[in-house]
């Protein structure tokens, strides 16, 4: 046996499997109050597919803080510019969305949101290199740049669309409900929580398995370290910034289409919701993202439901509970 | 035979703080010097200033004819320079192999070198898979060692190994510097355990103040005990 075999029998890492766990004792406790199946279902599926698009794009803004630490509040900016960029490819191609064809009803709407990842990866890049790194290191000059930037690209969005709401009508493929029992979910939502969670696998697997997922991993915690052992911190740096920008993007994409609609200011509705997120979830931790998504999800729509006045809170209610219970979030990060 | 190590008048600020105040010695190719001072003499910066953590304000770091002294951290490493801080750095919530395969920048991990690693360190072994920072302290620094040790260096820096170790690892760790020196590595280490540095160390380098008051033989300082009271003081007497 080689000697990087050998530990092959021996302890491994585990995982303390209770906070991930949150989202389903809440929908446990949740389903008396609903009653009725086939609402809880629906609401669960909804928040299941909300709580995906979240975390696409919280996911960035998390290693971008935890790994950089940089308090990006221009992450929202690629939020809308991913929206709108999802327009770029659907508006000249109406025909393809409005076909009987599910092949090309898949193909303009995986067009779309790649063009949204990699346009705001590449915007994400000159961000970076104008922005944030003259900034590097100073907390308070960072939110005041990069919230600077962001108001400079909501303003640009504005000349280049125009004020006035985009209409983004869904492909046909995707309209309409999958009845379940007696329950409708929205063909939709199931599609935006399978990309979700191609996306958190994608993620997951990257850094897991790859020596650049070790990197960023490293990175969040001890970035000097890193670089002392060889490594090109601040190319990661860069890496890992336009991997954020274009999560953010992609979720951005994924946003509009199921509002069916874009607008500007569709990026600072969703920047608060991601800081929450990744405080919830444990800062730089994407696996804590991923959960604290689909927590602050359900529970906005399970609040929505029982309780309407409650929900506009209920984001906030969640995370003073769950820093109460753990207080760096739900998988908090060494050195964090 | 890897590369000597020179320093001349290598001066450090933190902040408004001017910590190294013109420091001078040379580390000679292939032999172990120790670096020995107070706390607070400036042995941390001086590892850190030349590992480019910290940049030089003034001076000159070379390693062989290759100036250090404005090379970021990386660029330093990637020269083959291997360093083990204080504070161990491991990654908490990497396993012990993940760690190890981050020290192995070059290549993938070499099972002939792990198996001496190993030799020295078996509790790297047991734990392989397990999240470093489940690790005792002891277990801690033998992975930071490990790591800085898992590909061939040109030149090693260590900072304080033997801190808070029982003394069966000491022994442990003390084979394996001598092992590592006999490779031809030159090894420039900071430690305060003065049986360690006797039994360790080629040459010595004393440091008070931010600067070099000492330079000579480890074994001529270690028989003379008026020497060590004079330039160690206090320090030595408790760490005998």
């Amino acid at each position: 046996m080689s000697a990087v075999d050998a530990g092959g029998a021996l302890p491994r890492r585990s995982m303390e499997i209770l906070p991930a766990l949150t989202p389903v004792v809440v929908a446990l406790v949740a389903a008396p109050f609903i009653g009725s199946l086939s609402t809880f279902v629906t609401l669960t599926a909804a928040g299941l597919a909300m709580g995906m698009m979240i975390f696409t794009m919280a996911s960035g803004l998390t290693l971008v803080f935890g790994m950089m630490d940089v308090l990006n509040f221009g992450h929202g900016a690629f939020i809308a510019l991913g929206a709108y960029a999802a327009t770029l490819v659907l508006l000249p191609l109406a025909n393809w969305s409005s076909a009987d064809s599910v092949s090309l009803n898949l193909a303009v709407f995986l067009l779309a949101v790649i063009v949204a990842a990699l346009m705001c990866g590449v915007f994400g890049w000159v961000f970076e290199r104008l922005i944030v790194k003259p900034v590097y290191g100073q907390h308070l000059k960072q939110i005041l740049a990069t919230i600077g930037g962001s108001i400079i690209a909501e303003q640009l969005l504005y000349a280049l669309f125009g004020p006035a709401q985009i209409p983004l009508a869904l492909p046909k493929t995707f309209e309409g409900s999958l009845i379940v029992g007696e329950a409708a979910i929205e063909k939709y939502r199931v599609l935006a929580t399978l990309v979700g969670l191609v996306v958190f696998a994608g993620e997951m697997l990257i850094l897991n398995r790859t020596k650049i997922g070790l990197l960023i991993r490293a990175g969040v915690e001890n970035r000097e370290m890193v670089e002392a052992l060889g490594y090109r911190v601040d190319r990661l740096f860069v890496g890992v910034f336009m991997a954020g920008s274009a999560l953010a993007g992609l979720g951005g994409a994924m946003m509009a289409f199921y509002r069916g609609q874009v607008h500007a200011t569709i990026g600072g509705e969703f920047l608060v919701l991601c800081f929450i997120v990744i405080i919830i979830g444990g800062l730089g931790s994407v696996g804590g993202s991923f959960v604290a998504s689909i927590l602050v999800a359900l529970i906005a729509n399970y609040a929505g439901f029982l309780a309407p006045k409650l929900a506009l809170v209920s984001n906030i209610l969640a995370m003073v509970a769950v820093l109460l219970w753990r207080p760096r979030g739900l998988y908090p990060v060494s050195g964090r | 035979m890897s590369a000597a190590l020179s320093l001349v008048d290598v001066h450090t600020h933190i902040g408004r703080y001017h910590i190294l105040q013109g420091v001078d010695f040379d580390a000679p190719a292939g032999k172990t010097t120790m670096l020995l001072g107070r706390n607070g003499a400036g042995k941390t910066t001086t590892l850190r200033t030349i590992m480019g953590l910290w940049r030089a304000s003034a001076g000159r770091i070379a390693l062989g004819p290759t100036p250090l002294q404005s090379l970021a951290a990386s660029d330093v490493a990637r020269l083959g320079v291997g360093y083990a801080p204080e504070t161990m750095a491991v990654f908490s919530d990497l396993s012990v192999k993940e760690n190890l395969v981050l020290g192995a920048r070059v290549g993938p991990l070499d099972d002939a070198r792990l198996a001496w690693i190993f030799g020295f360190f078996p509790a790297l072994r047991k734990f392989w898979l397990s999240r470093a920072g489940a690790l005792s302290g002891g277990q801690k620094q033998m992975l930071s060692i490990a790591r800085a040790i898992v590909e061939p260096r040109e030149l090693l820096l260590i900072d304080e190994p033997t801190k808070g170790l029982s003394p069966a690892i000491v022994g442990s760790l003390i084979a394996c510097l001598n092992e590592i020196k006999a490779t031809g590595v030159t090894i420039l280490l900071v430690e305060q355990n003065f049986r360690v540095a006797r039994e360790v160390g080629d040459e010595v380098r004393v440091m008070d103040n931010g600067r070099v008051v000492y330079r000579g033989k480890m074994a001529a300082l270690a028989a003379d005990e008026a020497l060590q009271n004079r330039l160690l003081g206090l320090s030595l007497d408790s760490h005998q």
